[in-house]
């Protein structure tokens, strides 16, 4: 099984006219994703090479029946896209916008917290989900995942993903789910949010979890995996050498005074139980170990 | 995008919240000017972003113009834990009654706004957060709801601040709550916060950091970019739009990714190097991107290796190698370089450069091997 997305999830992209979502769009299509309309406010009518685009996303919704949307458009109107997913009946929410302000991301999340409870955002600044074979919403290359499990990843890096499923798929090592959470200082989905998923998902036999400097969602993470976590988590955290006070390409990836270090991560994680790797080869060595054994 | 004080206080005016009057200086001249402008006697302040300036000699104060000449003389290129004093800011002395605290901050586990306030001011907050936690009073915010001036007074009499400033403080914390959201701040500070003998609050410091992707709805901020950083390779980096922080080794590092650019770091570290910067060349490099990246990199005196780590995914591999020999055609770079190529198109980028490779131009097949490589290199 997969988590949060499935095949027969059917998905809107909001912005699919623009180059990014068009390019994005499409590649999910050609990947076997049911992308069955896009949302571009003046553009409703027109096709993109055969995907229905729509003026708002509540006549999307109400013309294909989609559950998910794909949000693609720049900083400052993704914040009110995301907002109209949610009022347009969307129950799960992928962004992948980089550089939307934090406060705006605060907003955002408390209004979907408080109005729109039942909905769930992933990212901003996120790759977005694949589920390999089944369903892939965002930016990561179809062709580096393996159908098949046993492995879940959660992520708060791009290229870190593209690695883990890159070591894992080489040595014919198959995932469930893969998901993006991102880079920001206020994620729609946490870790806790992918590993309860995973813990619940008989087909998912183990975790990989990559997080990184700044936050503690990797303690809070670990606190979770201590009291719930059946099954093994194998983990890495990118930014052992990075310097205090400076953002590390991630809004959310700054060290502020002691708190967020990535030792103290791994300190929380390895108490947890988890197997802490030092750089993401070993993380995906360690996996292999691990699943050549269940 | 952190502020010095003076443009700190300089953005707070901009939201009503009081300060003492002041003015900047570069020279000893120019701070005789301002002194003599708002009158003694004056606090003759060093501009640096690094805390603990008052112990390092970096806050005086001047009873007259003899002593302003001296005190400049002395602050204006004094070493502040590596900060070099350029500027100073010259404000009219403050008498003092008591030192308050306070500040707006992102709490990112409760994803809501985190407004602490304390009667304790003057002193680092992390120490009065170890020390004594309950003389701080934490207040959280929905960032939907804000924060309003019922609320607020609530909050000064819970923190405990004195019956004569309530009133002026709260109005206070409300301004200071708008220049953090409004202002698009990631902190919002202010410490001390003061009452003056004549039952006078207001603001004797400012500690502001903005949010860089708030940018593109504050055209001002366009004033604190010049005074943004000091390190000349920032600079030269920000010019051509690169996502480039300086560190103090000798391997020059390139990766497509935040997380696989910190990785990089890390991994060059295990095996023995150390980096000379962090570089996040993103999504999509082309010849351009890598051309500037490599020129950046290439001006660090330091630098002895450049590291060039991608993971295609979006950005395709065969791109990349073809943006590295055209950047090379253009570029004259000092150090030798390798590469490691994996994901999207990684086998024909591995083949464009092939006919290229000699010992100034390396791939390995792992991060790893590539790290161990550069950093070999870097010592040899």
């Amino acid at each position: 099984m997969s988590i949060f997305v499935d095949e027969n999830t059917k998905v809107i992209v909001q912005g699919l006219t623009g180059g990014q979502g068009r390019f994005h769009g499409l590649r999910n299509r050609d990947y076997g994703t049911k992308i069955v309309g896009g949302v571009t406010p003046g553009k409703g009518g027109t096709d993109v090479e055969g995907i229905p685009v729509f003026n708002s996303v509540k006549e999307a919704v109400a013309a294909t029946g989609a559950t998910a949307s794909f949000v693609v458009v720049p900083p400052k109107f993704a914040s009110a896209a995301i907002l109209e997913a949610a009022e347009g009946g969307i129950t799960f929410i992928v962004c992948i916008t980089e550089g939307i302000p934090a406060h705006d991301e605060a907003v955002t999340y408390n209004r979907l917290v408080e109005d729109y409870p039942d909905v769930r955002l992933l990212g901003p600044n996120c790759p977005g989900i694949i589920s390999p074979g089944k369903c892939n919403i965002g930016i990561t290359s179809g062709d580096i995942a393996l159908a098949g499990g046993p492995v879940g990843i959660v992520s708060r890096s791009g290229t870190l993903t593209y690695q883990a499923l890159h070591e894992l798929s080489q040595q014919g090592i198959g995932q469930t789910t893969c998901v993006g959470i991102g880079g920001d200082p206020v994620p729609g989905t946490n870790f806790i949010d992918c590993l309860a998923a995973f813990e619940a998902d008989p087909e998912t036999k183990a975790v990989m979890m990559i997080g990184e400097i700044g936050g503690s969602e990797e303690e809070r993470a670990a606190e979770w995996i201590k009291l719930n976590m059946t099954k093994p988590v194998v983990s890495y955290i990118a930014g052992v050498t990075a310097p205090p006070g400076r953002k590390m390409g991630h809004a959310g990836a700054i060290i502020s005074g002691s708190k967020g270090t990535a030792q103290a991560k791994m300190d929380a994680l390895a108490a947890a139980g988890v197997h802490v790797c030092v750089n993401p080869t070993e993380a995906g060595q360690k996996m292999v170990e691990i699943v050549r054994a269940l | 995008m952190d502020l010095f004080e003076y443009q700190g206080k300089q953005y707070f005016s901009r939201f009503g919240i009081a300060v003492s009057p002041g003015d900047i200086a570069d020279t000893v001249e120019e701070a005789v000017a301002v002194a003599e402008r708002v009158g003694y006697p004056v606090v003759v302040k060093a501009q640096v972003k690094v805390g603990g300036r008052g112990k390092a000699g970096g806050v005086k104060l001047a009873n007259d113009v003899d002593e302003v000449r001296r005190h400049a003389g002395d602050i204006l290129g004094l070493d502040i834990k590596g900060h070099v004093v350029r500027r100073l800011w010259i404000e009219r002395s403050s008498d003092i009654a008591k030192e308050y605290y306070a500040s707006f901050t992102l709490d990112r586990p409760h994803k809501s706004h985190l407004g602490m306030l304390s009667a304790q001011g003057g002193v680092e907050i992390e120490v009065v957060a170890e020390e004594n936690p309950e003389a701080i009073a934490f207040l959280s915010i929905d960032p939907v709801h804000g924060l309003d001036l019922a609320t607020a007074r609530r909050w000064v009499h819970e923190a405990e601040l004195d019956e004569v400033a309530r009133e002026q403080a709260a109005e206070l914390l409300v301004k200071l709550y708008d220049c953090y959201t409004t202002g698009d701040c990631d902190l919002a500070e202010i410490n001390p916060l003061i009452l003056t003998p004549e039952g006078q609050v207001h603001a004797l410091d400012a500690k502001v950091t903005l949010d860089e992707n708030a940018s593109f709805r504050h055209p001002e901020w366009e004033e604190f970019r010049a005074t943004e950083t000091d390190d000349p390779r920032e600079k030269m980096a920000k010019e051509k739009g690169l996502n480039y922080i300086g560190l103090d080794g000798s391997i020059g590092i390139i990766a497509n990714g935040a997380g696989l650019a910190m990785s990089t770091l890390d991994v060059v570290n295990q095996v023995g190097g150390s980096a000379a910067n962090f570089l996040d060349i993103g999504g999509g490099a082309n010849a351009d991107v890598m051309a500037a990246a490599l020129e950046v990199i290439n001006s660090d005196p330091k630098v002895t290796a450049i590291f060039v780590n991608i993971f295609g995914g979006i950005t395709r591999v065969d791109e990349v190698a073809k943006g590295v020999l055209e950047a090379l055609s253009r570029v004259s770079i000092a150090a030798p370089i390798v590469l490691r190529l994996d994901g999207t198109n990684a086998v024909e980028g591995r083949a464009i450069l092939a006919p290229h490779l000699n010992d100034r131009l390396i791939t390995e097949p792992t991060m790893l091997d590539a790290a161990r490589r550069a950093v070999s290199l870097a010592n040899a």
